[in-house]
């Protein structure tokens, strides 16, 4: 019940901000469906892992997706990616970082504040594993769909 | 019509300018801008040509001995649906489908094109999302509706602010501000219980995970430049919120 509640959110989440971001109608259900993945594999990771490392498994994920959404419809990685990470983004670590630092707690607040940014970084790991690997295997597998006239 | 009376010569040219500034102004990664300027300047013909993009210029160089060109921007938005039609049009230049002619009318036609969705269509979506994350941020189920208002109404201010002023730092820290003034009021009259937690999910709609992304891409992509000043960019945008909500927790 719980896992199904937040698929729901979050797959509604991730398509509104997809229409924030304006991306094109026929992709929406496909951003709702990369953040809302991506959410599933962070929740399910988060209680028995390092949170540094579900982040990077979630984001690995909406990477592979959005990836593979790119290639099937046509569309540049960056609209289906962006909207799939943003569940992960650690805006609740640095808000409660920067009202550390309002209550003068500074050693927590710079705790805080640390951990928010492994977190960014991870998110970006994700990516650039998942692309990495996206790159490795097109180089295997020669594309059919896109006709390669006049390159060198 | 600039149109007709453009050089045979330079339309080519013209051509991956327009497409690189649309592209750079909708919140594209700055290295896909330079590989569609590139690209497109492969299938017209422009061999030997360098583009160098940053996030507030583009400059371009059609050949060896040609002289560069030049485009300053100065807004930058993020429409991802114009990234997505320059895409297929370099995409079909590529392939021969269209001329220059047709891309340029084309490139014209998406440049003066409004955002694909209206403004109250976003600020209903923003207060969606907003809801949605109270509750992810293990928000109570009562706090859907404060979070769902919070953020709808955070939005709206940043939009308005953002047109009133055109500092964006300003615009996002007054909707900060806003959505910390109008959650604390809402506790007050117990319409929610857990006020950190609508905080931050009412403040998600302004958060730059867009610009963030990018700003790590365009690093690992070694355009250093673009990617430093992108976080720079990212990173006053967080601190405009935190200072907002900051402001609220002194005042309480």
């Amino acid at each position: 019940m719980y896992i199904l509640v937040h698929l729901l959110i979050s797959f509604i989440a991730s398509g509104a901000f997809g229409i924030l971001f304006n991306a094109p109608k026929r992709t929406l259900l496909q951003c709702g469906l990369s953040g809302m993945l991506g959410w599933l594999v962070y929740i399910l990771l988060e209680p028995r892992m390092e949170s540094v490392f579900s982040t990077v498994a979630a984001t690995f994920l909406v990477g592979v997706l959005s990836q593979l959404f790119a290639r099937v419809y046509k569309k540049p990685v960056i609209i289906f990616s962006v909207a799939g990470i943003i569940p992960l983004v650690p805006g609740g670590l640095a808000y409660d970082a920067m009202r550390r630092f309002v209550e003068n707690e500074y050693n927590l607040a710079v705790e805080l504040a640390a951990k928010a940014f492994l977190l960014s970084g991870s998110i970006a790991i994700g990516l650039v594993l998942s692309e990495v690997l996206g790159q490795l295997l097109i180089r295997r597998i020669p594309r059919q769909t896109r006709k390669r006239t006049a390159k060198p | 019509m600039n149109d007709m009376a453009a050089v045979q010569g330079q339309e080519p040219v013209q051509v991956c300018l327009l497409a690189g500034k649309i592209m750079l102004q909708s919140g594209a990664e700055t290295y896909r801008v330079e590989d569609t300027m590139t690209r497109m300047a492969d299938a017209l013909g422009l061999s030997g040509s360098h583009s160098y993009v940053t996030p507030t210029g583009i400059v371009f160089q059609s050949g060896e001995t040609e002289s560069a060109k030049l485009i300053r921007i100065v807004e930058r938005t993020t429409d991802l649906q114009k990234v997505s039609a320059v895409n297929d049009i370099s995409r079909k230049l590529h392939s021969g489908d269209i001329t220059a002619a047709e891309a340029h009318a084309l490139l014209r036609e998406i440049e003066s094109e409004k955002h694909a969705y209206p403004m109250p269509l976003q600020m209903a979506a923003a207060a969606l999302s907003s809801g949605c994350f109270t509750l992810m941020f293990r928000g109570q189920a009562e706090d859907f509706l404060p979070g769902l208002l919070c953020g709808g109404v955070g939005f709206a201010a940043y939009l308005l602010f953002h047109r009133l002023v055109k500092v964006k730092f300003f615009a996002e820290f007054t909707a900060a501000l806003i959505i910390g003034l109008l959650a604390t009021g809402f506790v007050q009259i117990s319409l929610g219980r857990d006020l950190d937690k609508i905080i931050i999910g009412s403040v998600m709609p302004l958060v730059p995970g867009l610009l963030i992304t990018n700003a790590v891409r365009d690093l690992m992509a070694g355009h250093l430049v673009s990617g430093l000043s992108r976080g720079a960019e990212a990173f006053l945008t967080a601190f405009a919120i935190g200072a907002g909500i900051a402001v609220v927790f002194t005042l309480i």
